[in-house]
């Protein structure tokens, strides 16, 4: 039987503001345990939440970012349970009412462009930590986290692969950190997804039971455990079992999913509004300067690369993948006039293959894109040839030479400059041709290939800063071909 | 002198014909003479008492005193103080001292008050009787067999007994003014949102507000000038500008101060079930109150009758979210034995808690559970609304609300331990001011068959509260059941 596979993403994006979403107290992470914790965070009687527009703000952001409805009135809710790490054994949460409302994200898959729906965004305070080790039995908790603002972005089931999964998941990464609203840091949790996930008959309108894996922090995790889970369930299905709807864990180690709890266990978390808070109201206004202060958006950018600069949609999109890899971009093609293209090939050519190679951000890449630029030109103004510029940004990757003026200073420095005066081309090729007559007469006798191996002797001869297309030319001139 | 109201002491001590740290020596000494068959007291602190007379002294010879520099008062043990337990009543916060202050506790500290201790109380304000406490129960000044009332029962007893002249409370369903009923003093539950909720150990989030007890309407208006105020650190807090309670109260008005006054009489208010001499105590009140110029203007409030059911679906709903922090975990009582983390829990809770909060506990965690929230809370918000939008309409006909406080004068001790849902009807006519959110307050008007105070209790509409005091600062200025003192504190 054939199978089609559902799943749908809820991640946790932790918002990037200076204090907490309910209390004055730091998130920055690291800090020594329960050191940013205050009398709220630690819900000491008597505390109250109060809310920190900031964090709304960002909300707003993503709403926008993502065409979403903002609601001019959403709703606080309590969601009970006890667990030592949530202090006042209740999360504050937005339950019926969210802050934002639908939208939907547009990914890149093999099979093309594709758009995912999202359900909501909600605001809502994180846990403490419990700490496990290192304490003899008992168990530690840091309240550190407990209250850091988190931005919960709920999909609809839309993704039938785990490779649409981790698609959608590193364009709402890029979102996220492209809007500025969350760090991003997958190791510090500031981005964590679960996965619901469920299979059905290829054809079959109604939704097969799923399963949520919970607390992905990692794309390689997603991908691994969606496909382990997808695998599981079908496996159990034409093994004569039926899926039963439950929480499940990916262990990385063991490369499989284990069951936490099922739905028979399932808390109920009694939500009810939270009477310590106001119903949230943004009034059109707030929205209006949220907008104003938007970056242009990741689409847009684009289509106005494809536009603007004549590039192909797939280059447009890799060099949208984030802020910083695309004003590289845009910082050398304006510096190079004419050169958009050569600077797109560049850019998602060698820069990113010698940034994948040193594991380096774009933003802590040795050669800015001035310098590129100025690499670029000498390629435009046949100063050198392509083949020695890719030696010359070696070079100035090694940090060979600085300023923006740095690829000059290498060619001039190692001589590289482009022969381009034919005389000076006839000379080297005359020699060429006294040196290798065996070569000479199997071009002579018809072998068709002889000529390249001269037009290699030719440019080996001028340490390869002979115009390739000089020597072609001169090379055939003299043949009498 | 020791039983004069927080306006006369003040007179004394501007007058310099007293110090602070005289009145404060004592009353410290009538609370040792009189607090052991009270019990209105789960800390005194003498030491800090006497500091703060002394500073407020200094603020007297500097020419820095107020309205209420170097007045002793107590603050209900449910509002958070730095330096001083604040235990709710509860074995579970038995010795949990706070690091920081309440709003309406710095509010009284920066006016000048002396602290004199914290008052014992329903645990965790859930009670009508002041029975429930950990600390054992208060006792009523008029007679120790009889309850203060409650939930603010310490409170209401000690300013009854002239060991204080003023107190603080907290009102989730009538928590001060049946007290002050029952006591024979006055209480106001002010406009929800007017005193910051900060540093309140949450009871019923939605319905508590604190408020002043005190001897007089003109001191309830001083206490309250200083307790009321905006406060960021509650997002319900209002923020509005704020007003002197007292300004209209030496406005000279002739003989019939009150003319033009409309007094709503719901007939809901004076039907069955209220106690025979209670009705006669208000009745006269009223007739009083018309004397002094007010014309009475009948009422219905059809749907008050629903007050009671929705006040104990939603006040146990909210309570049995807040006092989930009560877990062992960070502070308060912990089980000393346990097997796993949640063993802990269920030792630490059934330790910590008394049976009244486990009853509430239960009712509200039952009502917010996935298929009854529709039938029970969600509903109890619909009619909560419809109660609202009755007291809105009645206040295009009538300027306040007046009426028992209570159904009945107080009861002996245990006469309803064995039957909660008695206990609960005391709260019928005070429960409608904290679901709507808007003003009340109970003053003195008389006595019972057993000689038990009676409170007649005056209603406004929202940010009403000078209006309110200025009605029974004028009542009282014609009558003196206010100054009628137990006998065991009389001079």
């Amino acid at each position: 039987m054939k199978w089609e596979v559902v799943i749908g993403l809820e991640t946790h994006a932790q918002l990037s503001t200076a204090s907490k979403i309910f209390s004055g107290a730091s998130t920055a992470f690291g800090a020594a345990p329960n050191t940013q914790a205050s009398a709220v965070d630690i819900a000491l009687p008597g505390v109250l939440p109060v809310l920190n527009r900031g964090a709304v703000e960002r909300a707003i952001r993503f709403g926008l970012a993502v065409g979403a409805t903002i609601n001019r009135m959403s709703v606080f809710a309590r969601k009970n349970y006890f667990y030592p790490d949530l202090p006042k054994g209740y999360q504050i949460s937005q339950y019926e009412i969210p802050v934002v409302q639908g939208g939907s994200l547009t990914i890149a898959t093999p099979q093309g462009e594709k758009t995912v729906r999202l359900t909501r965004a909600h605001l809502e305070e994180d846990a403490g930590k419990s700490l496990h080790e290192d304490f003899h039995g008992m168990t530690g908790i840091d309240l550190n986290r407990a209250g850091t603002p988190l931005l919960e972005i709920v999909s609809e089931p839309d993704m039938r692969s785990a490779a649409d999964a981790v698609a959608y998941a590193k364009m709402l990464h890029a979102l996220v950190r492209w809007i500025g609203i969350c760090d991003g840091n997958m190791q510090e949790g500031s981005f964590r997804c679960d996965a619901n996930v469920s299979v059905r008959p290829e054809g079959e309108p109604t939704l097969g039971t799923r399963c949520e894996i919970k607390n992905l922090n990692s794309f390689r995790f997603l991908e691994q455990a969606i496909e382990f889970e997808i695998r599981r369930q079908i496996e159990l299905i034409e093994g004569g079992g039926t899926v039963v709807q439950e929480t499940r864990l990916y262990d990385p180690d063991r490369h499989e999913t284990r069951s936490m709890r099922s739905k028979e266990d399932a808390q109920d978390y009694r939500y009810f509004p939270d009477p310590d808070l106001p119903p949230l109201a943004i009034d059109d206004a707030w929205v209006e300067r949220v907008k104003a202060l938007l970056p242009e958006l990741p689409d847009a950018m684009k289509a106005r690369f494809e536009s603007q600069y004549g590039l192909t949609p797939y280059d447009a999109r890799a060099l949208t993948a984030s802020r910083e890899l695309a004003a590289y971009f845009e910082t050398a093609a304006a510096a190079l006039p004419g050169g958009a293209k050569l600077a797109a090939n560049w850019v998602l050519g060698e820069v990113s293959a010698a940034l994948n190679r040193a594991s380096l951000d774009i933003a802590a890449a040795p050669l800015s894109s001035r310098q590129l630029a100025g690499l670029l030109a000498r390629i435009q103004d046949g100063t050198i040839s392509g083949k020695i510029a890719k030696d010359v940004f070696d070079a100035m990757w090694a940090g060979e030479a600085s300023g923006d003026d740095a690829a000059d200073a290498i060619i001039a420095a190692r001589g590289l400059t482009q022969i381009s005066d034919a005389g000076a081309i006839a000379e080297f090729i005359d020699a060429v041709l006294v040196a290798n007559p065996a070569i000479v007469a199997e071009y002579r006798a018809g072998k068709v290939k002889a000529f390249n191996a001269l037009v290699g002797k030719a440019m080996q001869a001028t340490k390869g800063q002979a115009n390739p297309a000089q020597v072609n030319a001169i090379l055939k001139d003299k043949l009498g071909a | 002198m020791l039983n004069a109201s927080i306006a006369e002491l003040s007179s004394a001590l501007h007058a310099k014909r007293l110090s602070s740290v005289e009145l404060t020596q004592a009353l410290l000494a009538r609370i040792a003479r009189l607090d052991p068959a009270l019990n209105a007291f789960i800390t005194v602190d003498p030491e800090r008492a006497l500091a703060d007379a002394k500073a407020a002294d200094a603020a007297f010879s500097a020419g820095a005193a107020g309205a209420l520099t170097g007045i002793p008062i107590a603050h209900k043990d449910i509002l958070a103080t730095s330096g001083m337990r604040t235990t709710c009543g509860s074995r579970m916060l038995a010795n949990y001292v706070s690091p920081y202050d309440a709003h309406v506790v710095e509010g009284l500290a920066r006016a000048g008050t002396v602290l004199v201790g914290k008052t014992n109380m329903d645990e965790f304000a859930m009670g009508s009787s002041s029975e429930t406490s950990h600390f054992g129960p208060v006792r009523n000044p008029w007679n120790p067999e009889y309850v203060p009332g409650g939930s603010s029962g310490g409170s209401a007893a000690a300013v009854a007994a002239r060991m204080v002249p003023g107190g603080t409370g907290t009102d989730t369903g009538g928590s001060i003014r049946q007290p002050a009923a029952l006591s024979g003093i006055c209480g106001l539950k002010p406009t929800y949102g007017l005193c910051s909720r900060y540093g309140l150990v949450a009871f019923a989030s939605s319905l508590d507000q604190a408020g002043p007890l005190a001897q007089t309407a003109r001191d309830l208006a001083l206490l309250l000038n200083a307790m009321a105020g905006h406060d960021p650190r509650d997002a319900t807090s209002l923020d509005r500008p704020g007003e002197d309670y007292t300004r209209t109260l030496d406005e000279a008005r002739g003989g019939r101060p009150l003319a033009g006054l409309r007094i709503g009489l719901p007939r809901e208010y004076f039907g069955e079930g209220i106690d025979p001499a209670v009705a006669a105590a208000v009745d006269a009140a009223l007739a009083e109150l018309c004397a002094l110029g007010a014309t009475t203007v009948p009422l219905a409030l059809p749907n008050v009758r629903l007050a009671v059911p929705v006040y104990y679906v939603i006040a146990p709903a909210e309570a049995s979210s807040n006092l989930s922090r009560f877990d062992g975990v960070r502070y308060g009582h912990r089980a000393a034995k346990y097997r796993d983390l949640t063993d802990m829990y269920r030792k630490s809770r059934a330790e910590g808690f008394g049976a009244e909060v486990k009853r509430r506990i239960l009712v509200g965690t039952y009502v917010l559970s996935h298929g009854y929230y529709d039938a029970y809370y969600l509903k109890a918000q619909q009619v909560r609304r419809l109660i609202a939008e009755e007291f809105r309409r009645a206040y295009r006909d009538c300027d306040v609300i007046a009426g028992p406080t209570a159904p009945t004068g107080a009861f002996r001790l245990g006469a309803m331990t064995d039957d909660p849902l008695q206990m609960y009807l005391n709260d019928i006519f005070t429960v409608a001011a904290n679901l709507i959110g808007a003003p009340a307050l109970s003053i003195p008007c008389g006595f019972d068959g057993n000689g038990m105070p009676v409170g007649l209790q005056i209603q406004g509409d929202y940010f009403a509260e000078a209006a309110m005091l200025d009605v029974a600062h004028r009542f009282q200025q014609a009558t003196d059941w206010h100054r009628r003192v137990p006998p065991m504190a009389a001079p």
